[in-house]
């Protein structure tokens, strides 16, 4: 039996083909190393992530959440749910945590949930990977397992938004929270902790609607990051990633820049860092490469 | 004053590293051969129980009668160096010695002679000054008189009767509760400050009435106050034309304030429309109420809309307002919109605020509950009440900057409250001048009724701090006054809620039982709590100049028929202003005097010309200078070994001839510091450091007599916090003195 | 009788009233106190015509069409950075939307505003299958103003295309038909439902 094991709701970006699934690959070589067992949840459904209230209002957005907390507690009781994406792990919390709050609300989702048969009890934890790794795991077990230190590699820990507002991780604030460059430095890296924009918002789900205002936004991060010195940038969040990555072409033909700044996941640190290869830690899905991982990793 | 033989006995501590950076053996000698102490002994931890019992044993055996202790500075080791039945006097060898100098050789002949002749000025100090005992003259009265009976007036009394004093409480009107017996409601006081509370006034009227110490005289004035803490007589008036007189130990003013008049800001059109109310007035139509809709004054028709304006000319500089802002309006009218949503139903009810003040965890909750309550809250600055019909309020949207007008059938004016004191003493002296220096009224001055009447040299009523509140020290002693054994509590002192003066009055009561109870064991109040010495006068010299009088920051010193100062000694605090006040130099104290201070100066060794060791004099006012320089000592910041440091228990205290004394026996500079002076005032005798830089603007007289440098002088105002600073103005001096020279009066 | 009207008259001239009663969270906004943290915390901010805090006030100046026809809230990035920020808690991200989606509702909602046709289309397409066809939904935004416009759109982002299905992130087989959960009309029947119980609660209370 594996040493921890969740229930994971791994989200639509995270599936084969989709835009994180590098993340997922990641995540799965990861886990490997740390005897972590995730069990899909079956049949889970899209949260609705935040852009998704302008046609779902309260209600049906909580009940696409309280479908998968549902599933979740019929096919995996008792174990904890886990997230690997902000937005999957926020909707979910969220909805946990106002059905807990309002009776009311509780009730009029069972009766929605009745429709497709099931039935919510709402007694389940819900959590990121990054809770997981700090809390379950810790920075100390985390650096006895590195086999290729990061040695060298000066990294920009680039939290985000909504992996560390509102809930955010235990014990870590708002506007600096520090677990990304403690987590660098277990795995032998140099954590850049004057990155000033680490909990900069990327634009989020606007960086589609609203792009030149979300690049505006997204050209800073990268620049605070090259200012600081950083070979690349790490992150917990699949939409942080893909906007700071992806756009980097159009910023710097906007902003007349030349960033070539790579963006990286958490997963892929600690992939490396415990000796798999590039193709384990999914370092081919990068659309800028992350060349120095890539030699470390061989 | 005592007459007894002196006998001194000097005590060298050679503990805490003295011992290691001195030649203790050479103190010795010094306080032997120059000092005169017979008696000299050397510890090595003097502030031990072992050190402490030899003192003792030397006084108890009749050794010694004055102490003279060699070691740590005077706000050091108080308790264990505290001698009753001794003059005790300090040599600072310690943060005022060898903690401010470097250890190493080349310091250390300056840092001897440094240490030698603090010694000698303690013993010279010590020699001059007598044990200080009461007068004799005091009275044990514990009887308080309370002005005012209002919720102030009326805590304080029973916060006193239920300590066991005795009270005479006095109020003008025909009945007790003041405002407060006005209101439709309080402010809530209590968890969760959700909601507007029984004022519980009548309680509170009724715990008086039958309290056993308490006597209430109502339609009563003051019409005569004479006399000092501990035997102050009263004369009181009653409406009806009789008087009588009693006799109080202390008394607490708490006569309360007035409601600004709004007629001062025309454009809220209080008299156009009956519609247009004060917060006041608007407390009489919750109650005319009853457990109803409140009902306009116009045409009583049920209101369903208000608007509450606050900050009715307060906070403003425009001419008639109020240049300050009361502070409670806005818990007020948020307490007044609930009235509306529980007595109205479905009332709109908005407050125009500016700068919203709920202070404390209960302001918060209870802006909170009127939020949840649907009271719409406006950041908005009214311009202009419409009368007519319907009422109209003008006024910008500070969020939105935007003009709005907003109908309403009624419009309640937040108007600020006025304290209720007598006239200024000192109004005159704030007055602009003519060219000859005297005040020019003011056109359209308001005269004041006085409310205590005091029978004082200096006015009859309580100082004001500004905008005619009484003056309390502003940062330090908030009850006091400037007028010792009578208190100011509650609106009178700074405008204040119902919460706020009911601990005002709880605070003056026992301040003033504190006062009657000093007064009756001869003891100074603050800051020089529990000091016997008071002012002695050798009638003989005086010239009834009357500056003893004039300066007198506390109105201490009344004149008899011939114009000799009158000392009343339990008003006074002990600053000895007047004795620095004093050009014949005829009031001294026990334990402090012009010879206490003047011998320390003449017995500092002043080396000759050519030695090129200057000496510079540091009056120091003992509760912020010199406890700034001891803290520089304790953080290891140098300064200077040529200066000498006196402390002063005020600037105000220095005599001038004292500079003119040490100019003329060769110090080459003199550096004065004392506290700050003015409005933001941080002297603890308000007046003493303002007093001495007024006396010092004329030193330059003195200087140019003896044709020396306009330099050598400097007076400084001192913060207890200056611990950089004040050591640099010491060497500021020294380093002046090298540019200028030695002083040509060295003997 | 439109929603809309109905509710104009049902509340009269109190609209922060109307917005405790039907918008999501709408109860807290008689509780801001003005401060201003929100508008000095929010990344878009100077995107705002109308910043959370001078919305709330709004909303208390009864400037009913002025709030629920602005495109302000719609420019809410939900980074929650007001929500940790507010000194009297108030759950502003979710305000915001509550208000976005009741103008929506109403039909007041700017037509021309890309976040509130963004926001839509996700929904659409997340309910198409029970989760996101992220293929879809990007060519969707291409071809938003039209086919002409689409094409250029999508030319321009072309190398971004083909880097994507490089890096295996992007796969052109979700064009037929992609992921998504097996218990479909399970889950459109709970959303059907949820939808239901909200619409009928505002039709009762526009009466």
């Amino acid at each position: 039996m594996a040493k921890h094991e969740y229930s994971y709701y791994p989200g639509c970006s995270s599936q084969s083909g989709a835009s994180s699934s590098n993340l997922m690959r990641s995540v799965n070589s990861m886990c490997e190393e740390l005897d972590v067992k995730l069990n899909e949840i079956p049949d889970w459904n899209c949260c609705s992530a935040s852009i998704g209230y302008g046609s779902g209002s309260v209600l049906p957005r909580v009940s696409l959440s309280a479908r998968n907390i549902a599933l979740s507690e019929e096919a995996n009781p008792g174990q904890d749910i886990v997230a690997t994406c902000a937005a999957c792990w926020l909707s979910t919390k969220e909805a946990s945590e106002r059905l807990h709050e309002d009776e009311g609300m509780f009730k009029d989702v069972n009766t929605a949930l009745a429709e497709a048969n099931l039935k919510l009890n709402n007694n389940t934890p819900v959590r990121h990977m990054a809770e997981v790794l700090i809390e379950d795991i810790g920075f100390d077990a985390l650096a006895e397992g590195v086999k290729k230190p990061l040695e060298g590699v000066k990294i920009a820990g680039y939290v985000g938004c909504q992996t560390n507002r509102p809930f955010g991780i235990a014990g870590e604030s708002f506007e600096n929270p520090k677990y990304l460059d403690k987590l660098v430095s277990s795995l032998g890296g140099d954590a850049i902790e004057s990155y000033e924009k680490k909990v900069q918002c990327c634009g989020g789900a606007l960086a589609f609607s609203e792009p030149e205002k979300s690049q505006e936004m997204i050209h800073g991060i990268i620049e605070a990051a090259y200012d600081n010195g950083a070979d690349m940038i790490v992150t917990p969040c699949p939409l942080c990633q893909a906007n700071v990555e992806i756009y980097q072409d159009e910023i710097n033909a906007r902003y007349n820049s030349k960033f070539e700044m790579p963006v990286v996941y958490y997963s892929q640190l600690i992939s490396v860092a415990y000796g798999r290869n590039s193709k384990d830690a999914a370092l081919d899905g990068q659309l800028i490469k992350a060349k120095k991982l890539e030699e470390i990793a061989g | 004053m005592a007459n007894y033989d002196k006998k001194l006995g000097a005590y060298i501590c050679s503990g805490c590293g003295i011992g290691d950076r001195l030649d203790v053996s050479q103190l010795e000698t010094t306080a032997k051969r120059d000092g005169k102490a017979a008696n000299c002994k050397t510890h090595d931890f003097l502030c031990s129980k072992a050190g402490v019992e030899m003192i003792q044993k030397d006084i108890d055996d009749g050794e010694v009668n004055h102490v003279i202790i060699g070691g740590c500075s005077r706000r050091s080791k108080i308790e264990a160096f505290r001698f009753p039945e001794a003059a005790v006097t300090r040599a600072n060898l310690r943060e005022g010695c060898i903690w401010i100098r470097p250890d190493n050789d080349e310091a250390q002949e300056t840092t001897q002679e440094m240490a030698d002749d603090l010694i000698r000025m303690a013993c010279a100090e010590s020699k001059y000054m007598n044990i200080p005992t009461a007068s004799g003259e005091q009275e044990l009265n514990k009887t308080l008189l309370v002005v005012g009976g209002g919720i102030t007036g009326m805590t304080t009394a029973l916060e006193s009767a239920k300590a066991g004093y005795n009270v005479v409480l006095v109020e003008k009107a025909a009945e007790l509760g003041g405002w407060m017996a006005q209101l439709h409601k309080r402010t809530p006081n209590k968890m969760p400050y959700a909601a507007p509370q029984d004022t519980g006034i009548d309680a509170t009227i009724a715990a008086v009435n039958d309290h056993a110490n308490i006597t209430v005289h109502l339609n009563t004035t003051v019409s005569k106050t004479e006399g000092a803490p501990g035997r102050f007589k009263v004369e009181l008036a009653v409406e009806s034309g009789s008087a009588s007189t009693v006799d109080v130990g202390a008394i607490v003013q708490a006569s309360g304030f007035n409601m600004f008049d709004p007629a001062n800001v025309p454009a809220m059109n209080h008299d156009k429309s009956a519609d247009i109310v004060t917060n006041m007035e608007l407390e009489a139509l919750a109650n005319a109420a009853g457990d109803g809709p409140i009902k306009r004054p116009s045409d009583g028709k049920q209101v369903s809309s208000v608007i509450f304006i606050q900050n009715v000319g307060q906070n403003s500089e425009e001419e008639g307002h109020l240049p300050y802002h009361s502070g409670i309006g806005d818990m007020v009218s948020i307490k007044q919109a609930m009235y509306f949503k529980h007595l109205n139903g479905d009332c709109d009810t908005t407050i125009l605020f500016d700068n919203l003040r709920t202070p404390g965890a209960a302001g918060e909750d209870f802006y909170r509950a009127g939020q949840d309550a649907m009271v719409t809250f406006r950041k908005g600055i009214a311009s202009e009440v419409v009368a007519g019909g319907d009422l109209e309020v003008k006024f910008k949207d500070m969020i939105l900057d935007e003009e709005f007008t907003e109908s309403a059938d009624l419009v309640v004016l937040d108007v600020g409250m006025v304290p209720n004191s007598g006239p200024d003493p000192y109004a005159a002296d704030n007055l602009p001048k003519d060219e000859d220096g005297n005040p020019i009224e003011e056109e359209n001055a308001v005269s004041v009724e006085s409310i205590l009447n005091l029978d004082y040299r200096q006015g009859t009523d309580l100082p004001h701090l500004r905008h005619g509140f009484t003056d309390s020290h502003f940062i330090c002693f908030p009850y006091e006054t400037r007028r010792t054994g009578i208190y100011s509590a509650g609106p009178v002192r700074r405008p204040m809620d119902i919460h706020q003066t009911m601990e005002d009055a709880a605070g003056a009561a026992m301040k003033a039982i504190q006062a009657l109870e000093n007064a009756g064991k001869g003891r100074a109040a603050h800051p020089r709590s529990g000091d016997l010495s008071y002012p002695l006068f050798r009638k003989e010299g005086c010239t009834q100049c009357k500056r003893c009088t004039v300066e007198c920051p506390f109105g201490a010193i009344n004149e008899d028929e011939k114009g000799f100062p009158v000392f009343n000694e339990s008003r006074c605090r002990r600053c000895g202003t007047c004795m620095g006040a004093c050009p014949v130099r005829v009031i001294s104290f026990d334990n402090y005097s012009v010879d206490t201070v003047g011998q320390q100066i003449k017995n500092v060794d002043i080396p000759d010309e050519f030695d090129e060791k200057p000496r510079i004099l540091v009056l120091a006012c003992e509760n912020d200078a010199y406890p700034a320089l001891d803290m520089a000592g304790q953080n290891g910041i140098e300064y200077s070994s040529f200066a000498r440091i006196i402390p002063v228990r005020c600037l105000g205290s220095v005599n001038t001839i004292w500079l003119t004394d040490a100019l003329n026996s060769g110090y080459d500079g003199i550096v004065l510091m004392g506290c700050s002076k003015g409005d933001e005032y941080q002297c603890h005798f308000v007046k003493g450091s303002e007093m001495a830089h007024y006396r010092m603007g004329k030193i330059a007289d003195t200087l140019q007599t003896l044709s020396l440098e306009e330099e050598r002088v400097a007076t400084y105002e001192v913060a207890i916090t200056d611990i950089q600073r004040a050591p640099k103005l010491i060497n500021d001096m020294a380093e002046t003195i090298e540019q200028i020279g030695m002083s040509p009066f060295k003997f | 009788m439109s929603l809309n009207t109905a509710m104009v008259e049902k509340y009269r001239n109190n609209f922060l009233q109307e917005v405790a009663g039907n918008v999501e969270e709408g109860d807290w906004v008689k509780m801001c106190m003005q401060c201003g943290v929100c508008a000095g915390s929010c990344p878009l901010g100077n995107a705002w015509e109308h910043t959370p805090q001078k919305l709330f006030m709004m909303i208390r100046a009864n400037k009913r069409d002025e709030v629920l026809t602005s495109d302000s809230m719609w420019m809410c990035t939900s980074c929650y950075n007001c929500i940790v920020r507010c000194p009297r808690e108030l759950p502003i991200t979710h305000i915001m939307h509550g208000l976005a989606t009741y103008a929506k509702k109403l039909g007041l909602a700017p037509q021309s505003n890309p976040t509130q046709w963004f926001s839509e289309t996700f929904w659409n397409n997340m309910m198409k299958k029970g989760r996101v066809n992220e293929l879809k939904l990007g060519l969707s935004l291409y071809f938003k103003d039209g086919f002409v416009s689409g094409i250029k759109e999508s030319i321009a982002h072309q190398k971004l295309g083909m880097n994507m299905m490089k890096a295996k992130r992007m796969a052109p087989m979700e064009i037929m038909g992609g992921h998504g959960v097996k218990d479909l009309s399970g889950l459109q029947k709970m959303i059907k439902k949820a939808q239901d119980i909200e619409a009928e609660r505002l039709e009762a209370n526009s009466k």
